[in-house]
């Protein structure tokens, strides 16, 4: 029988291993959920995998689409990773994504039609402000009444939805729009568009946003106090308290930069790919950006690349769709099987599985 | 706006089928927390009872055959939850995570041929009320008389408290532990066919919306009480059944504030409930969330 | 009654890297009560969890009253009449005693027969104990009793007990023995696991010395001085520490009525704490567990704040200022628990010594960690203080406890502190580094630091301080001069027995 012994630290290697063990484990699920589907596994992986990148006939529209879908994941999960190594959990990200979008996109239009190269800043601002402000109701609540911010961040999510669809039916409507829902398009709007920097790349400021926070991520967790702080709050929370890290300033920290960072996401995805505020504009990139958090193993590089491959899945899931009448969904539950796997591996960083007999439990 | 449309008997019959599925879903995440577990999957082991039983009533044209379907699909769901957390000893609150979001996504997946499709009708008993809402009322019944009376309750309880102890004196931690977590699912699978079969009663993708993190906020909001859970439960439901009799009674509320009202005022019973620490300290099980291991 | 009841047969139990027992032999007889005796790590628990079925030995087997025994859960032992106090309670907090009783028992009767019975068995062995309390709001003794009571109600044949005094002032000790002596008059074995000798001598028939995992003989403690013994279980003879002379200076730390009221719902509250050290002395803090250790620790290490005047150093209000601001005026604390408390297990010894030598030792500058440095300030401390691992990349959890306390004391004596307070320095510990650890201690002191030493330790307390005071529930005692002390006035500061002057007399003279 086999069991598990702890490790007496840490396995550095199989730290690295896991999640390139967990795709692979993934695509051979996948593969199987595809058969069983009725549809070929091989090609349904290939699909997914690889022709958005290298196929002749797809890639030029694929490729520049890469990076239009990871920047938001990679700006959220950069944010979700510092407060999941804390222990703080924000799993309302997609909230602050809507907020911010909201907020971002309200600035801008409130300047419409007035051209100037200072409303795309201020809409940046207002947009970062709002997912900042909307992740600071759970943090206060957390820090005032030890609410739990897991709930209360998810709630809001809730909230945050029905809000969308307020602005999107009222107060942001299109005037000029003939009463279809959804706001003006931001796109057609100079100054508040958030265009593509060098054609046919798909990087736009997000993109830009997303490599900062990669490196400034980088930064605070290997150099600063400040990240240090983060760290040991979350592996032992007496040990923090003993060396005076101050659990009010983690927790605002934490979620703040989350929700700020979502809130950019939010911001870019508004200003530019999707061009207005609309019903159906939250896109659940502020859940597939925990799967991506955990992918990455809460390391700025790690999500970076782990953003990449997620985003990936998400085009090869449009083009499985298209090409072999995958429905979306089964990318979705692709996604969740590649989250189980990933925590089911990583056992092996802590734990030695020994064979041998089984000791009395 | 005419509010004399709303009749109380009808209200308090459409409150008690609203709380239903959070009530099922709750009582169960109930059980599984004082185990000393935290499975934050409620929602995907809803959304997955929710097709699960949508499908098999369908199938069988049997609503009851439906719930035990639910009941098992959601059972199932939570075993890979309690595969890697009891045994794999992963981080509870992202497995919960994940249970959610690929619950979300296996549920659409079965559920594309069921759009639109109607499912078949429950008797009701009373009132309107079917068996399930007094089948849900019976197991907070239960549960309450298990937890506070019996021995299989008193070594639940003790292994939420304790897992170290309750392993010293031979008890079998993960064994209890999965078995709750099992009852657990099965619960949450049974109000989210609830909703799919009678609330609703069509397939939708994403139905379940919020409804089974409105259960976890319950729990809290019940200190790990079972009949508090009814109470919270009905609480719930008397809002949602009241911003939707407002909507219909069309006051001039715009329809998406009234429909934000019922997580907002979940938000706000939580702060409620914890605030008062001491309380939640002492009934909260000491060991919630935290992985069990056997190092001896 | 005589004749043997259990016998042990080559028993053998390794783990990873060492053999926790080595081919362990002995005999326990009817009716006595058999000493295990050892260091820490020697492998009594792992000897004692074999015998109750927690853990599966590799070789060896055992005979029960004659018959083939090898319980393979605790169940199993305990309907073959083998029951355990453990050392580290196996209770639940938030349930009552009946509760706790019960969930011990094969098959408990209805609550309210329980009750009553456990009512009965406390009295008739004057272990006084009402069922219907929470576990956590009882003393440490009086948990004790609750593990004591729920092995009597399964009438066991063997009583296994886990260094049951531990927990006990010496007053609550003699009213355990009269308890033990009562049973092995009605015929009880008990397998009394203990490395106090003194204790050993008194109660035990025989004993079995265990000493890296391998039987190293066994005597009869009446008839075998102590230090005989201690040289059987510790194999070499230890100088005891050198406490020079010194002459007393200036008060630096005063606490001046100290109130704080617990952090968890089972902690205890501070109440109205007056002390002063001066520099060069060393002022040991007694008291059984659980009365408000933790609680002082934390109100000295800034991790709990009190009113601003309630501490003070060299005159200066502390009680406000957190760890880092204390740290940097020279206030440094070493807390009981290693892991998760004084060090992060999962992270490096170099992260650690950030973890509290950051301020003093200029590993920082504008909030941007220097890890150079930080590294070769755990360098130091691992050469200094004879810390056996790899290196300082090694994590925390990887050292044994006892080099991973000369690791956690060192990180604070190396940052030279004005006042060190310490929380049980050498609980769990073996011999030798708990002697370099006290040693060091003594060393600091006589270097014109201020320490404070909180232990539950008396022989410890009273081979290394210059005076000693008692906290008992939150309340401190006036110190006294060390060299003044007798085991009979340390237990009276104490507290005596806790709640035990009621059923006394009917069990001291059975």
């Amino acid at each position: 029988m086999i069991r598990l012994e702890k490790r007496k630290q840490p396995s550095q290697v199989w730290s690295y291993l896991t999640p390139i063990l967990a795709v692979i484990a993934t695509m051979i699920a996948g593969g199987i959920m595809f058969w069983i589907l009725g549809k070929n596994p091989f090609e349904a992986i290939r699909i997914i995998f690889w022709d958005p990148l290298f196929n002749t006939q797809f890639a030029s529209y694929s490729r520049p689409q890469l990076l239009v879908k990871a920047a938001p994941l990679i700006l959220i999960a950069i944010g979700l990773s510092l407060g999941f190594r804390a222990g703080v959990w924000n799993i309302g990200a997609e909230g602050q994504y809507v907020i911010g979008a909201i907020c971002g996109a309200a600035v801008g239009l409130a300047f419409y039609p007035m051209e100037s190269f200072i409303i795309f800043p201020l809409m940046v601002l207002a947009g970062a402000f709002g997912g900042f402000l909307w992740a600071m109701i759970p943090a206060l609540l957390k820090i005032a009444f030890r609410t739990n911010e897991i709930l209360v961040s998810l709630l809001l999510v809730y909230v945050a939805d029905q809000l969308l669809a307020s602005m999107a039916l009222s107060t942001l409507r299109n005037p000029d729009g003939g009463g279809f829902p959804g706001s003006r398009n931001l796109q057609q709007y100079p100054s508040a568009a958030n265009p593509e920097l060098i054609a046919g790349t798909g990087a736009h400021w997000g993109v830009v946003a997303a490599l900062i926070a990669v490196i400034f991520a980088y930064i605070l967790l290997a150099k600063h106090k400040l990240g240090f702080q983060i760290k040991l709050a979350g592996q032992s929370p007496r040990a923090a308290h003993f060396a005076g890290v101050n659990t009010s300033v983690i927790i605002v920290v934490c979620l703040g930069l989350s929700g700020l960072l979502a809130g950019l996401a939010g911001l870019f995805e508004v200003a530019g790919p999707a061009g207005q505020i609309s019903i159906d504009f939250a896109s659940n990139y502020g859940f597939t950006a925990i799967i991506v958090a955990f992918l990455g193993r809460l390391h700025p590089v790690g999500i970076l690349l782990a953003g990449l491959l997620m985003a990936l899945t998400y085009i090869g899931g449009e083009l499985a769709q298209l090409m072999l009448g995958i429905p979306l969904a089964a990318i979705q539950a692709f996604q969740g099987m590649l989250l189980f796997f990933l925590l089911a591996m990583d056992v092996l960083t802590d734990y030695r599985p020994v064979i041998g007999k089984a000791k009395v439990v | 706006m005419d509010l004399s449309a709303i009749n109380p008997i009808v209200l308090i019959a459409s409150l008690m089928v609203a709380s239903t599925p959070i009530l099922l879903a709750a009582i169960g995440e109930l059980v599984v927390e004082k185990s000393g577990v935290l499975n934050l999957g409620v929602e995907g082991m809803m959304i997955t009872g929710a097709i699960c039983g949508f499908a098999m009533a369908v199938e069988t044209g049997s609503p009851a055959l439906g719930f035990i379907g639910a009941a098992l699909g959601g059972a199932a769901l939570s075993l890979i939850f309690a595969f890697l957390t009891q045994v794999l000893l992963s981080n509870q609150v992202a497995t919960g995570l994940a249970l959610t979001l690929f619950g979300l996504g296996f549920s659409a997946l079965i559920g594309q041929s069921y759009i639109g499709v109607k499912p078949p009708t429950s008797a009701t008993l009373i009132l309107g009320l079917d068996a399930m809402v007094f089948v849900g009322i019976g197991i907070i019944a239960v549960t309450w008389w298990v937890l506070k009376y019996t021995r299989v309750g008193l070594i639940l309880r003790a292994v939420g408290e304790n897992h170290d102890a309750a392993h010293a004196l031979g008890y079998k931690v993960v064994l209890i532990r999965t078995a709750a977590i099992a009852f657990g699912g099965a619960c949450a699978g049974l109000g989210g066919a609830y909703l799919s079969l009678i609330r609703v009663p069509q397939w939708t993708e994403g139905m379940t919306s919020g409804a089974g993190w409105i259960a976890l906020a319950i729990v809290v909001f019940a200190s790990w009480k079972p009949w508090r859970v009814l109470l919270g439960a009905y609480l719930f439901g008397g809002i949602t059944v009241l911003q939707l009799n407002l909507q219909a009674a069309g006051v001039k509320i715009p329809v998406e504030y009234l429909s934000m009202s019922p997580y907002l005022i979940t938000i706000i019973v939580l702060v409620i409930m914890s605030a008062d620490r001491t309380r939640t300290a002492l009934n909260a099980p000491a060991m919630l969330g935290r992985s069990f291991h056997a190092s001896n | 009654m005589t004749g043997k009841l259990l016998t042990i047969n080559g028993l053998t139990k390794a783990y990873p890297g060492v053999i926790a027992n080595d081919d362990v032999s002995f005999q326990i007889t009817n009716g006595e009560v058999h000493a295990l005796l050892g260091e820490n790590g020697a492998g009594k628990s792992t000897l004692v969890k074999m015998i109750y079925g927690l853990v599966k030995p590799d070789a060896g087997s055992m005979t029960l009253n004659d018959a083939a025994y090898a319980p393979n859960e605790p169940r199993a032992a305990r309907s073959a009449g083998v029951a355990m106090v453990f050392q580290h309670f196996s209770l639940f907090e938030a349930l009552n005693v009946a509760e706790n009783i019960a969930l011990g028992m094969e098959n408990p009767p209805a609550m309210g027969q329980l009750s009553a019975k456990i009512s009965q068995v406390s009295g008739d062995y004057g272990l006084p104990l009402d069922p219907h309390r929470l576990v956590g709001d009882l003393s440490a003794g009086e948990r004790q009793r609750v593990e004591i009571i729920r092995c009597l109600l399964q009438d066991p044949k063997l009583l296994i007990m886990d260094e049951p005094t531990s927990v006990l002032t010496p007053q609550e000790v003699d009213i355990l023995f009269a308890t033990l002596k009562l049973l092995r008059e009605q015929g009880t074995s008990i397998l009394y696991i203990s490395h106090k000798l003194e204790e050993i001598r008194t109660l035990c028939d025989e004993a079995t010395v265990l000493r890296g995992g391998k039987n190293v003989g066994t005597c009869i403690p009446r008839e075998t001085s102590a230090s005989a013994m201690a040289e059987m279980m510790v194999g070499t003879r230890l100088s005891p520490p050198q406490k020079a002379y010194k002459k007393l200076e200036k008060t630096v730390l005063q606490l001046n009525g100290l109130n704080l009221s617990p952090a968890s719902p089972f902690g205890t509250s501070l109440k109205d704490i007056t002390l002063e050290i001066r520099a060069g002395e060393i002022l040991g803090i007694g008291g059984v567990a659980g009365n408000g250790q933790d609680e002082l620790l934390g109100a000295l290490s800034g991790e709990a704040k009190s009113a601003p005047q309630s501490v003070q150093m060299d005159g200066q209000n502390l009680g406000h200022l957190s760890p880092n601001a204390r740290r940097k005026l020279g206030l440094l604390a070493a807390p009981e628990e290693r892991l998760g408390h004084a060090a992060a297990p999962d992270m490096t010894l170099t992260e650690n010594a950030m973890l509290t030598a950051a301020e003093r030792e200029n590993l920082q500058s504008n909030g941007f960690l220097n890890w150079t440095r930080s590294r070769s300030f755990a360098e130091k401390v691992i050469a200094r203080f004879d810390v056996r691992t790899p290196g300082p990349e090694n994590a925390a959890r990887s050292l044994s406890g006892g080099n991973l306390q000369k690791f956690v004391i060192g990180r604070e004596i190396l940052q030279n502190p004005r006042v060190l307070v310490v929380n049980q320095p050498t609980w769990g510990v073996d011999a030798s580094a708990a002697a370099a650890i006290r040693q060091a201690l003594l060393d600091l002191a006589a270097d014109g630091a201020a320490v404070l030493v909180i232990s539950q330790d008396l022989d410890e307390l009273m081979e290394i301080t210059d005076r000693f005071a008692a906290l008992n529930e939150g309340r401190l005692s006036a110190p006294v001069a060390t060299s003044d002390l007798t085991v009979e006035k340390i237990g009276l500061m104490l507290g005596g027995a806790h709640g035990m002057e009621v059923a006394h007399d009917t069990v001291v003279h059975p």
